[in-house]
């Protein structure tokens, strides 16, 4: 069975990217546009093997919404990758703090993100 | 299409949206509205397609992008006060990502002065070295220049025991051209932040592997007996052999994103320190790493916390786990609570989020081509059932018959449909109203006048082919209200006014249309210059009696232009008239009002739909036409002591006390030439444009119903009287009548009968 990959970003290039990238490589992707999104769609979903989430969102960032994963006692150990345009420390130590696995600094090749998504997924 | 090519193309989609967000959300900062919400969309607009650009390479782009957004989060991160004077720069610097935007879609170039300008007046505003941050954020990224791992492990060994100075020498030396194995040691002791962020041990040990091979051994010395055990502590430690030809950086790679949740050491095995010395194994024997990765992914799937707990210690045949932090609902194994600061910032988000989710509405995107297709297809279809209903009539099918109570049905239905699929490709008239606040700015910019836009009324929705083609005629008419009404700063000050002109743009329904309405508050029509103009250009004769309404309509005429110099603003090669012809186009009319000192008024009305119309069916001289019913008042028959003669062809009718001109459209269209006796025909009393009112005389009314618009200039050509025509029921095609301009035409007649008018009063 494919592994699941459930990804948050308000983008829709990057969510077609990612959807582009991921489907490629056999992961079956279930997205969602926002951090409250996410967590409702978490809710119902099977269980993800990764989430890849954006920071900057509208209603939630990445950021509360980590932590919401984080509070979850179904998804509290699930892998999230967190997505950042920038190699900022300061966003990234924040996104691991509220409980990031790891990152992907876009712009990301397909090999890039597989390989972030490969190493974390269980 | 390439399915990158096809996210491309979704991607200057988004980005067209993210412009709108980003010029909205600046303009409520201008108005003062800068709370976090605000600033924080104004922010992610410019992040986002920076993004997007930067997935697909767009260099100029990005880098714009890359400064606006460090100003921008600054202003976020209250380093940077957004005051007028900032907005003002920021929005300035919207224009130019959005001609980057377009560029980088349309392959052309922005202009490099222009954009340059405003990337230094951003930085200027961070108050930052130019390009710095890009430079950097770029460095981060390479990958192979990552030195620190080296610098810190190999100094020890290499620069004190064996003399090895420069540390580039020794990066030389570890990487010649054919790889070389080597045995590298690494120590890990994760920590319980390393699991609760759900990183693995497993997971790490599997990597490693990727790179070679490796023998694994662990200390669980510090494990205490299952009672005492916290299952999210971490409590072992790891050694592992690896054998690679890999770099150490490559090692190191591995562990990026446990960095700083665990301990961890990668020495060459040469110049290692033995385990023994620094005393952190336990003696236990090496494992199978895949054996214990199956393990790690097996827990991972499988069973509460408490089984596994008796699996690791089932004794040394099994070998421990980590520490298993996912596991931690089994009531036997004391879980330590999560930090505080995660409820406290979610519970802060909450009643944004429930804000938000009301304001968001769900929506496709469906190809334009397909609603035509359908738009079309209703067209036929509300034909068809009027043919049927009128065959079904003729048939003598009794009206409460079955089969004609079912046709009732149908054409309501068939109504319904019809008004459903116009809704689809009703829009509101925001995506042309968004435009206008640059073209003020550059218009203000270039005349050195000051200008405030107003609009209101953008949420008014009319048929998407009217917005399509509203936006050269309002264009045009605002860069006129700023070029030629608004006054430059200092002459509103002398003559009392703020020296901020302002043009307000507005749409409103009215009666089956919309109106859109372009105002100034400027120096009004200089009528006695536009008439001396008119005069000059031959347009009308010198002793011509005119009202000032008809002078101000003057600028309408074509081969009229006030400018007395073409200035590249409004003067470009087109007037009024043409504005005027194309809202004719779209059966639409224009208006203007002005009073001296005190500004103009334009005022568009047009249809909402260009696709159908509710009309009345009238006879007139054995044809048939449709008058559109909501320029229909009422409907009478004249009594021959309410009509008057006012000249030989003209007449009049009293309608309650009030005399309105009587209009034979018959005669008017050439099907006749002696006038209907207005006492054995139907007068229907319409109103024009700007309130006029005319009786208009048929033979006959047919009834009421709603026709599908069908072009006649497309068809045929422009016909005076009539704006399009449609096909009736009886598969004839009928002509729709333009009321205005009907009307208009007897008014110009009009000055002529005034006196005459007088005397009959």
């Amino acid at each position: 069975m494919s592994k699941i990959v459930l990804t948050v970003d308000d983008s829709r290039t990057m969510r077609d990217m990612l959807m582009l990238a991921l489907g490629d490589a056999g992961f079956t992707v279930v997205q969602a546009v926002d951090g409250v999104h996410g967590l409702e769609v978490l809710e119902s979903m099977a269980m993800p093997d990764v989430i890849i989430t954006d920071i900057n969102m509208p209603r939630m960032d990445g950021f509360g919404f980590i932590e919401g994963v984080r509070k979850s006692e179904r998804h509290r150990a699930t892998p999230i990758l967190v997505l950042t345009t920038e190699s900022d420390s300061v966003k990234k130590e924040r996104a691991r703090s509220a409980g990031a696995t790891g990152w992907i600094v876009k712009p990301f090749n397909p090999d890039k993100l597989i390989d972030a998504v490969r190493r974390v997924a269980a | 299409m390439d399915p990158l090519e096809a996210i491309k193309v979704t991607f200057f989609q988004e980005c067209e949206e993210q412009l709108s967000e980003l010029e909205s959300g600046l303009l409520a900062m201008e108005q003062g509205e800068t709370d976090s919400e605000t600033v924080n969309a104004v922010f992610r607009a410019v992040h986002s397609i920076k993004g997007g650009a930067g997935a697909f390479s767009l260099e100029p782009l990005v880098r714009f992008a890359h400064v606006f957004e460090t100003t921008l989060d600054d202003v976020r991160g209250g380093k940077l006060a957004p005051d007028n004077n900032v907005v003002k720069v920021m929005l300035r610097a919207a224009d130019v990502l959005a001609d980057h935007v377009r560029a980088a879609r349309d392959g052309g170039v922005v202009e490099e002065a222009r954009s340059q300008a405003l990337a230094a007046a951003l930085e200027a505003l961070n108050g930052e070295a130019p390009l710095a941050p890009v430079v950097s954020a770029e460095l981060d990224d390479m990958p192979g220049l990552e030195f620190t791992p080296l610098t810190v492990s190999e100094d020890d060994g290499f620069g004190d025991d064996f003399g090895f100075t420069p540390l580039a020498a020794g990066i030389i030396s570890l990487e010649p051209e054919g790889p070389a194995l080597r045995t590298w040691t690494v120590l890990l002791r994760p920590k319980n932040a390393l699991y609760a962020k759900a990183n693995e041990t497993g997971l790490l040990l599997r990597e490693l592997k990727r790179l070679g091979d490796l023998q694994v051994s662990i200390d669980r010395s510090e494990l205490p007996g299952l009672a005492e055990m916290d299952a999210e502590h971490a409590y072992l430690t790891w050694t592992i052999l690896l054998t690679t030809d890999r770099s150490q950086s490559d090692i190191q790679d591995v562990f990026e994103f446990v960095d700083g949740d665990c301990d961890l050491s990668i020495t060459a095995e040469d110049f290692a320190v033995s385990p023994a010395e620094i005393g952190v194994l336990g003696g236990d024997e090496p494992f199978d790493v895949m054996a214990l990765i199956q393990q790690a992914q097996a827990e991972v799937q499988a069973a509460p916390a408490p089984v596994i707990m008796a699996q690791a210690f089932a004794g040394p045949a099994s070998p421990p786990a980590p520490a298993p932090a996912p596991l931690a609902a089994a009531p036997a194994v004391s879980v330590s609570s999560p930090p505080p600061s995660p409820v406290a910032a979610a519970a802060a988000v909450a009643p944004d989020a429930a804000h938000g989710a009301a304001a968001q509405q769900a929506t496709i995107r469906v190809d334009l081509d397909r609603v035509d297709r359908l738009i079309d297809l209703v067209g036929e279809l509300v034909i068809n059932q009027a043919m049927l209903a009128q065959r079904v009539t003729e048939s003598g099918v009794p009206r409460s018959s079955n089969i004609a109570m079912g046709l009732d049905d149908l054409e309501h239905l068939t109504r319904e449909i019809q008004d459903s699929v116009m809704a689809i490709r009703a829009q509101p008239v925001k995506s042309v109203f968004q435009r206008m606040p640059r073209l003020v700015r550059e218009v203000a910019a270039m005349t050195g006048k000051q200008v405030r836009l107003v609009t209101e009324g953008e949420g008014t929705e009319v048929d998407k082919t009217v917005i399509e083609r509203l936006t050269d005629p309002i264009t045009h008419m605002i860069r006129n209200a700023i070029d030629h009404g608004l006054e430059r700063p200092e002459v509103r000050v002398a003559a009392g006014k703020g020296p901020e002109g302002t043009v307000r743009l507005s749409a409103v329904h009215r009666s089956g249309r919309i109106v859109i309405e372009v105002s100034d508050d400027g120096k009004g029509i200089d009528r006695p210059r536009v008439r001396q103009i008119a005069i000059d250009k031959g347009l009308i004769e010198v002793d011509s009696n005119l009202s000032d309404e008809d002078v101000d309509n003057l600028i309408f005429m074509p081969g009229f232009s006030t400018a007395s110099s073409v200035s590249d603003i409004s003067g470009r090669g087109v007037g009024m008239d043409v504005v005027k012809r194309s809202i004719q186009g779209l059966g639409g009319r224009i208006a203007i009002t002005s009073r001296p000192g005190q500004g103009s008024t334009f005022t568009l009305s047009l249809p909402l739909t260009l696709a159908v119309l509710d009309g009345m069916v009238v006879s007139v001289c054995d044809h048939t036409l449709v008058a559109p019913l909501t320029a229909i008042i009422e409907s009478l028959q004249p009594k021959a002591q309410d009509v008057r003669a006012i000249g030989p062809d003209a007449y009049v009718i009293a309608i309650r006390d009030t005399y309105t001109p009587l209009i034979d459209v018959g005669a008017m269209l050439g099907y006749r030439t002696t006038p209907l006796d207005p006492t054995k025909g139907v007068a229907l009393l319409v109103e024009g444009e700007g309130g006029a009112r005319a009786a208009l005389m048929v033979d006959a009314i047919q009834g009421q119903r709603q026709v599908v618009i069908k072009s006649l200039e497309a068809n045929y050509r422009q016909v005076e009287g009539i704006a399009a025509a449609t096909i009736l029921g009886d598969g004839r095609v009928a002509l729709i009548l333009d009321v205005d301009n009907v009307v208009a035409a007897r008014r110009r007649e009009k000055a002529r009968s005034d006196a005459k008018l007088a005397t009959v009063g």
